[in-house]
């Protein structure tokens, strides 16, 4: 029985530029399912990002032109988010205290002027909770912080790039959200930081019983913490599966190519990596039919190239937008 | 040093002060570098790998000169002249080896002018050749870009209309221009996509078969590096901890931080988790302190010795040297 705490129908969000309006997520449906990770995977510009700022709402300057963004604190009381203006009180209850975001550059996510123990409070006493020193402290010990008295008491740009992140999750679980989003947390930070942080948000996750939408580019990540993976192109989701179906048996042609150019630490490799032609085409100049057929390497004629795919459905529950595939599920 | 070495590195090092702001004087320094030795064969890509702040951007900026090392010595035996030391050598003589030392950096976005046609970005570096025809330049910047596989209409048009996979062809390109013998790329591929970056990785060891380029390949991933390097450094606070061949390096690594490094890569394949280990922030106080080994507060085989003694980088099996007191078998892939 799906129970989904977030469930996009249908999602487009536009941009307003000089070139005219671009429509960078374009009819995305997506489900988080409660208790769960949820791994987005796609290259830059496929709307991943922006997509998961709809969540909060914090979208601007793009717009949310149609479709549903439905947030359920419980199975049956569903929050209309895509109906609430960015401002209002309604959306900043919703902020922190139900989903909470973090960053890929915990840098600029923190105000300088302020220190980490006061910015941490500052969310907590905005959602009516205890924010003496205390429960500021306890919150950095909660994350694994040394020396959480002094990191309360210190300025972002005294922290390292791990810490700074480690703070920054603090702050986003300080006000125990029930969807956590996090905007490829991990890329600004080194291997061993990395293995870290991610541990730390698997171990939130299960003792909070979270649900976690996480963004990344790099596979190996998605691999190591999500429990189902959501693989973007060109603002749709193409392919969806558990991250075991997805990693041993990629059945979109995209996901596959994707999986196959990583370099692998573990494998000897002598001759050329496989390689997908060509860059994702501009998003002003959506391609007719499949939005990859122009890259894909197993097109069919007169086929992928004038029919937009429809979902198809798998047994094991995952979901593929693939001619290739059609009537197979 | 043999013959077919071109570059050689000894005793290469570099400190930077610590908290010289205006106000608050300066509280001794920090070695970014030191005293890291290395060759590089001709024709043969050489990696350096290692954390942010482990020093590897320094050493490929001092070897472009960028950057003025402290001590030690940079030898470079061009093909067509004398050996000479990078290091020694003054601004005035460096101008006329720099077309035969080249680099691609890592962001295509900020290293290429807005405001310079791609022609122009690419042919910057004859510039200072001196006798160069203008028929000749222009000749060479279209073998560039056919050999980076921009299109030849792309010439006269700028920056911005290009993706992040086509700039970088652009500063490969760049690179290339001058016909360099050393190409010092600097993470040239951690900016982009993984698809991107194949292309990217795969015309790198193209053009090194092609024209025998040799590189010294600066980066973070450990999988990037497997794919194009023969030979790979690993450095911790500005020291090389291990060094050898890739496949035993990553088979059977001797030092303690290649182990951690390898375990904490990420890995695409679900199931196969990633060990963490400890990491303790090095105070100001530790970094400027040498005695002892750089790796001990972190590393999990440590002893006595390692507190008060600092290991000297040997060779523990043949080929393949690490800087650590103990012959330990660790865990590869």
């Amino acid at each position: 029985m799906p129970d989904p705490v977030v469930d996009i129908q249908d999602l487009t969000v536009s941009f307003k530029t000089r070139r005219g309006h671009v429509r960078v997520v374009n009819g995305l449906t997506l489900a988080l399912e409660r208790g769960r990770i949820l791994g987005v995977v796609g290259e830059s510009g496929s709307g991943k990002s922006v997509m998961s700022r709809c969540l909060l709402r914090i979208e601007a300057p793009g717009k949310i032109v149609s479709g549903r963004v439905t947030y359920f604190k419980t199975p049956e009381q569903g929050l209309h988010l895509e109906r609430m203006d960015s401002t209002c009180s309604a959306i900043r209850r919703v902020r922190w205290k139900e989903i909470a975001m973090i960053f890929q550059e915990p840098m600029s996510s923190f105000g300088p002027q302020h220190t980490i123990g006061f910015q941490i409070a500052e969310a907590m006493r905005l959602h009516g909770l205890d924010c003496g020193n205390r429960a500021v402290v306890d919150e950095l010990m909660a994350v694994g912080m040394p020396r959480p008295e002094e990191v309360a008491c210190q300025y972002p740009h005294q922290l390292s790039g791990g810490m700074r992140q480690r703070a920054m999750i603090a702050m986003a679980l300080s006000c125990r959200p029930k969807v956590l989003v996090a905007d490829e947390p991990t890329s600004a930070l080194d291997v061993s930081t990395e293995a870290q942080i991610l541990k730390l948000i698997s171990a939130k996750q299960l003792s909070l019983g979270m649900s976690v939408l996480f963004i990344s580019h790099n596979l190996g990540v998605i691999a190591h913490i999500a429990d189902d993976v959501a693989v973007m192109y060109m603002g749709e989701v193409v392919e969806r599966s558990s991250v075991k179906a997805l990693f041993d048996g990629p059945k979109h042609p995209y996901t596959r190519a994707l999986l196959q150019s990583i370099p692998r630490i573990d494998r000897e490799c002598s001759g050329p990596l496989v390689v997908l032609g060509g860059s994702p085409p501009s998003p002003f100049v959506l391609p007719s039919g499949c939005r990859f057929h122009p890259r894909c390497p197993q097109r069919i004629p007169g086929v992928c190239d004038r029919e937009p795919p429809a979902i198809e459905l798998f047994q094991d529950g995952s979901e593929v937008r693939c001619h290739l595939w059609e009537g197979r599920g | 040093m043999t013959e077919s070495n071109l570059l050689n590195v000894r005793g290469l090092s570099k400190s930077y002060a610590l908290n010289t702001g205006l106000w608050s004087g300066a509280e001794g320094s920090v070695r970014a570098v030191d005293r890291v030795n290395f060759c590089i064969e001709r024709g043969r890509t050489f990696g350096l790998v290692g954390e942010s702040g482990s020093g590897k951007t320094t050493i490929g900026r001092m070897v472009l000169r960028v950057i003025e090392p402290d001590e030690g010595a940079i030898l470079f035996s061009g093909a067509d002249s004398e050996t000479v030391d990078l290091a020694r050598l003054k601004p005035s003589q460096i101008r006329p080896l720099r077309h035969k030392i080249q680099m691609v950096f890592q962001d295509p976005y900020s290293s290429l002018d807005p405001r310079m046609t791609v022609a122009r970005i690419i042919g910057e570096p004859l510039a200072p050749i001196h006798g160069i025809a203008r028929s000749e330049i222009q000749d060479r910047i279209v073998e560039a870009t056919q050999l980076v596989g921009l299109r030849r209409e792309y010439l006269d048009r700028y920056p911005h209309a290009f993706s992040g996979g086509q700039r970088q062809r652009i500063g490969i390109a760049r690179a290339l221009v001058s016909g360099p013998e050393l190409v010092v790329a600097d993470e040239a591929v951690s900016a982009l996509d993984v698809s991107v970056q194949a292309q990217i990785l795969n015309l790198l060891r193209e053009l090194q078969q092609k024209l025998g380029i040799t590189y010294l390949f600066i980066a973070h991933d450990l999988g990037v590096v497997r794919y194009l390097c023969d030979t790979i450094a690993v450095l911790y606070r500005g020291r090389i901890v291990e060094a050898s061949e890739k496949r035993v390096l990553y088979q059977s690594p001797k030092h303690p931080y290649t182990e951690s490094l390898i375990a904490a890569a990420p890995r695409p394949e679900p199931g196969v988790t990633t060990a963490s280990y400890p990491q303790t922030i090095p105070t100001n106080e530790q970094l400027t302190t040498s005695a002892g080994c750089p790796y001990y507060s972190r590393c999990s085989y440590r002893q006595e010795i390692c507190e008060c003694q600092e290991p000297t980088l040997r060779e523990i099996v043949p080929g393949q040297f690490a800087a650590c007191h103990f012959d330990l078998n660790l865990k590869g892939v």
